[in-house]
């Protein structure tokens, strides 16, 4: 990012010509050496990624306690998820993962045309992953599977009127029980909801990263940028590992 | 391999040296994890009674460090970073296991 106008604001002249040791641009004066500049960022980078393990863990630990609670109504709501749309789109974000990766490995090697593509790549697959999700969010608002004040129980009161819950077998729930599905709902909307931001805050980075690797800043040595952007990618790769399990794929056998 | 030849160039530095992962181990990690999203969704239509939801943590927690070890480098990274993921997970779980001990001994499930 700036950091190669950072360390010159004062007298840029003076910074350049009359400067005690070598050094490139990219190393900070407060660091001894690049490597260590390199293990301090990855430390601070690695910090942020456990606060956020930390408030992904808080949804992750309502789901566990509530889905004991209610078991039947998790496993009613849950045939509402589309399982190809999932599959389809835990796909997209490992091939995501995968491209990230490999535009860290460019940006070490120093290849300017293929960290782009890959950037590229990750950019317009972390698209299509919001595109899926929009797909399989609309479904939920159309049969009114959005908890709020238009929720519907009919799904799980009448399953036989209900296309998915009909094609699982579902039996009718009872009322209180059939309550709890909006309990299943609010916590998938909170948990692919702040998913999703993650994955949006993501994209716009990649934006911005794909205009800077353009003009030559990731692959002229100074590769903390995108090893560290990487991190986060996988980060919120991971975070879809453990939810998609959990949401789609709670009891789809026979039962 | 190239893993050995990239310690003892970083012990002649005497410093930490820059660890460029070769592709064929994305690539390879790659294929695994889209193998076991293939597992998991087939383990999840198989009738398990409670180890559905065991063997689907468990092949997220497979795929999870695979993609920490080798995606996110931590393998070939710093002893501090590698004692920083350990410590940040431990405390997760300390965390999570503290709340459930909570809950379970209470009125489970009856308010």
């Amino acid at each position: 990012m700036s950091d190669s106008t950072a360390i010159r604001h004062g007298a840029p002249e003076a910074h350049e010509i009359d400067h005690g040791h070598e050094h490139p641009p990219y190393q900070r004066h407060h660091f001894e050496s690049v490597e260590q500049q390199a293990d301090a960022t990855n430390f601070a980078m690695w910090l942020f990624l456990l606060t956020e393990i930390m408030f992904f863990g808080g949804l992750f630990t309502a789901y566990l306690i509530y889905r004991n609670w209610y078991y039947p109504a998790f496993v009613a709501a849950s045939h509402q998820l589309n399982i190809v749309w999932g599959t389809a789109n835990t796909g997209v974000l490992i091939t995501s993962s995968f491209t990230m990766a490999m535009g860290v490995y460019f940006s070490e090697t120093r290849r300017k045309g293929w960290l782009v593509f890959c950037l590229v790549l990750t950019f317009l697959l972390g698209l299509v992953f919001l595109g899926i999700k929009t797909i399989e969010y609309s479904e939920k608002i159309e049969k009114h599977h959005v908890p709020g004040l238009h929720y519907s129980l009919n799904s799980f009161l009448n399953p036989d009127s209900d296309e998915a819950a009909k094609a699982a077998g579902d039996k009718p729930l009872p009322l209180d029980m059939a309550r709890h599905t909006e309990l299943y709902f609010f916590l998938y909307f909170a948990m692919t909801g702040m998913h999703a931001v993650h994955m949006i805050i993501g994209i716009a980075i990649l934006g911005f990263m794909i205009f800077r690797a353009q003009a030559g800043a990731y692959t002229a040595g100074h590769v903390t940028f995108v090893e560290n952007f990487g991190l986060y990618w996988h980060f919120v790769d991971i975070v879809w590992i453990f939810l998609f399990p959990l949401l789609y794929l709670i009891s789809r056998h026979a039962n | 391999m190239s893993e050995h030849t990239e310690t003892q160039h970083g012990a002649a530095h005497g410093e930490h040296e820059h660890h460029v992962t070769p592709p064929i181990v994305y690539i390879v990690i790659f294929g695994i994890l889209l193998v076991l999203t293939g597992v998991t969704v087939g383990a999840s239509y198989v009738e398990m009674g409670v180890f559905n939801p065991i063997v689907a943590l468990l092949i997220g927690v497979v795929k999870a460090t695979l993609v920490i070890l080798f995606f996110m480098g931590v393998k070939y990274s710093t002893r501090l970073t590698k004692l920083t993921v350990g410590a940040g997970l431990f405390t997760f779980l300390v965390l999570i296991g503290m709340t459930l001990s909570d809950y379970i001994s209470r009125a489970w499930g009856r308010w």
